[in-house]
């Protein structure tokens, strides 16, 4: 990929609407609480990419994943807009379920329903965990799939091996004839970034306490690495996580001398460029949309459940009414 | 298909005409066509989720004289605040062939059980134009119990159906449930007609319920409250 293609930062004018507007590329809402879109939405964050993922406990049936898709375009996509954050997805079956053979199969079928509905920005995130055969199977009849319908791909590179496994998911795209451009390699570290970087994929990192990446280490990777194809994410879901993590890591490299243009590249700019090449997610998606849609959700009506529409902040006031 | 199918869909088709440019236009023509002959059922399932990246998302401009048409078209059809992607979507549901019951039933209830927000929307405001309307009744009433309130104001707001086709227990749910999450009465079709004292006594009891936790009753419970007690 040459620069060209990337959205350079607006000019110095703009720098101050977009200071606060984050991007969460990568969060799994489901296992996440309303409290949590609020101070989200209170630290910045206006859209949200979930992607379809394993749930801590493995599925045994096809109805349960047809659920939890049912859920990511229906029921969390209208959680978060009560709170004033566009939700998108991305659909497929993760590496770790698909060593459930059966299974997987029958997942197979379902995702064509599912992968063109508006919203869905990507297949994913699939590839490899314990890089089994089985995985190594369907992780590339998503890939056939994903080029197939000419959609962009989110790659999660397994927390054992990730070095090899990294290079190896890269391989694979890269023989199924996909375009490095279109294709977001996620749960990178120091060791595997550079190769992304070089072979022209999109280098997404997320921040997770002890396992993955911590923000002190991201913004050594920026100082080393520059913002270009770089994208920070949370991956928060039901383990130790922070879905703060966006704001916060924009926080520290503010406080440690990363100029404003890449922490808006690579906690905002970058997200946005990488994903709207689905056409499913563009910036007035939310520039265009009313601050918060608790009063606005279907012809102006109020939409609460007997509750006051409310977009006062969460710690303004301690009154439970 | 009646004659009145073919009137709303011609209808929703000259409304689209303005809105859609000719490729758009062409491309649903070719899958109504499709899904018309009998096409694979999967035809039908990705055009309907695909449609808005043909027609765009703006919102279908009406006037009095088309909302009037429609009324004719259909008794108490009233697509206001319609988007275009919308009104495409549900040409294409109406496009299904109807002659096997169960073949269309079956159909509707697969695109219902995985549609997404704008998909459901797009299926319950269509439901006073479907064949079969009174097989719907579980599946509008299952609407009813959405708590996306997007879905719940398509089954329950500027929609003739559920007057017409629900029993007074899912009738009365529907106004309450309409309450609760602050809809407005006065847009629900048949509230006079479909008045009763069971109501009455529910809403009565709701709002004794709000004032002991300090809460407000909307004004318009209690002008429901005095109709139905009228008719008792």
């Amino acid at each position: 990929m040459n620069n060209s293609e990337f959205r350079l930062p607006s000019a110095e004018g703009e720098a101050q609407r977009y200071s606060e507007f984050y991007i969460d590329p990568h969060i799994h809402m489901t296992a996440r609480t309303t409290y949590d879109y609020i101070i989200m939405r209170e630290s910045g964050i206006v859209a949200t990419i979930e992607p379809a993922f394993w749930l801590g406990q493995p599925r045994t049936h096809v109805g349960t994943f047809q659920d939890y898709f049912n859920s990511l375009v229906g029921w969390e996509r209208f959680r978060a807009s009560q709170f004033g954050i566009q939700h998108y997805c991305t659909i497929g079956i993760n590496p770790k379920e698909a060593n459930n053979e059966a299974l997987a199969e029958a997942v197979m079928e379902l995702l064509p329903l599912y992968v063109c509905k508006e919203g869905v920005v990507a297949i994913g995130e699939i590839g490899y965990d314990d890089q089994t055969p089985a995985e190594d199977k369907y992780f590339r009849r998503q890939l056939e799939l994903a080029k197939e319908l000419d959609m962009l791909v989110l790659i999660h590179t397994p927390h054992r091996n990730k070095k090899a496994g990294t290079s190896r998911s890269m391989d694979a795209c890269v023989e199924h004839g996909l375009d490095p451009a279109r294709v977001i390699i996620d749960h990178n570290n120091e060791e595997t970034v550079r190769e992304v970087l070089d072979r022209g994929f999109w280098a997404a990192f997320t921040i997770y306490p002890q396992t993955k990446m911590g923000n002190a280490r991201m913004v050594e990777i920026v100082k080393q690495h520059g913002c270009d194809r770089i994208i920070v994410d949370s991956s928060a879901d039901w383990g130790m996580s922070d879905p703060l993590a966006v704001p916060k890591t924009a926080q520290l490299m503010r406080e440690r001398g990363i100029p404003e243009t890449y922490v808006r590249a690579v906690c905002y700019e970058n997200a946005l460029a990488a994903y709207s090449q689905s056409g499913q997610i563009q910036e007035t998606d939310w520039l265009a949309s009313d601050a918060i849609d608790q009063r606005q959700m279907f012809n102006g009506n109020s939409v609460l459940r007997g509750q006051e529409p409310t977009v006062r902040s969460s710690r303004e006031c301690i009154l439970i009414e | 298909m009646t004659t009145t199918q073919v009137s709303t869909s011609d209808l929703i088709y000259s409304w689209l005409e303005r809105h859609v440019d000719r490729a758009g236009l062409n491309w649903l023509e070719e899958k109504r066509s499709q899904i018309a002959r009998g096409a694979a059922v999967k035809v039908f399932f990705t055009a309907f989720s695909a449609t808005p990246r043909y027609t765009g998302k703006n919102s279908l401009q009406l006037t009095l004289s088309d909302l009037q048409a429609a009324a004719i078209a259909r008794k108490g059809w009233f697509p206001m605040n319609w988007s275009v992607d919308r009104a495409a979507r549900i040409l294409l549901v109406l496009a299904l062939p109807q002659d096997d019951e169960s073949q269309y039933l079956q159909t509707l209830e697969q695109v219902f059980t995985a549609a997404d927000i704008g998909e459901l929307v797009a299926l319950y405001q269509a439901l006073p134009l479907l064949s079969y309307p009174k097989q719907l009744k579980a599946r509008a009433a299952e609407g009813v119990r959405s708590n996306m309130t997007d879905v719940f104001n398509a089954v329950a707001l500027q929609n003739p159906y559920p007057a017409e086709y629900f029993d007074n227990l899912a009738w009365n749910q529907m106004i309450l449930k309409a309450l609760f999450v602050g809809s407005p009465l006065h847009l629900i079709q048949g509230l006079d007609r479909r008045a009763n004292p069971e109501l009455a006594k529910m809403l009565v009891d709701y709002a004794s319920e709000r004032q002991a936790a300090n809460r407000s009753v909307s004004p318009e419970l209690w002008e429901l409250v005095k109709k139905s007690k009228v008719k008792s």
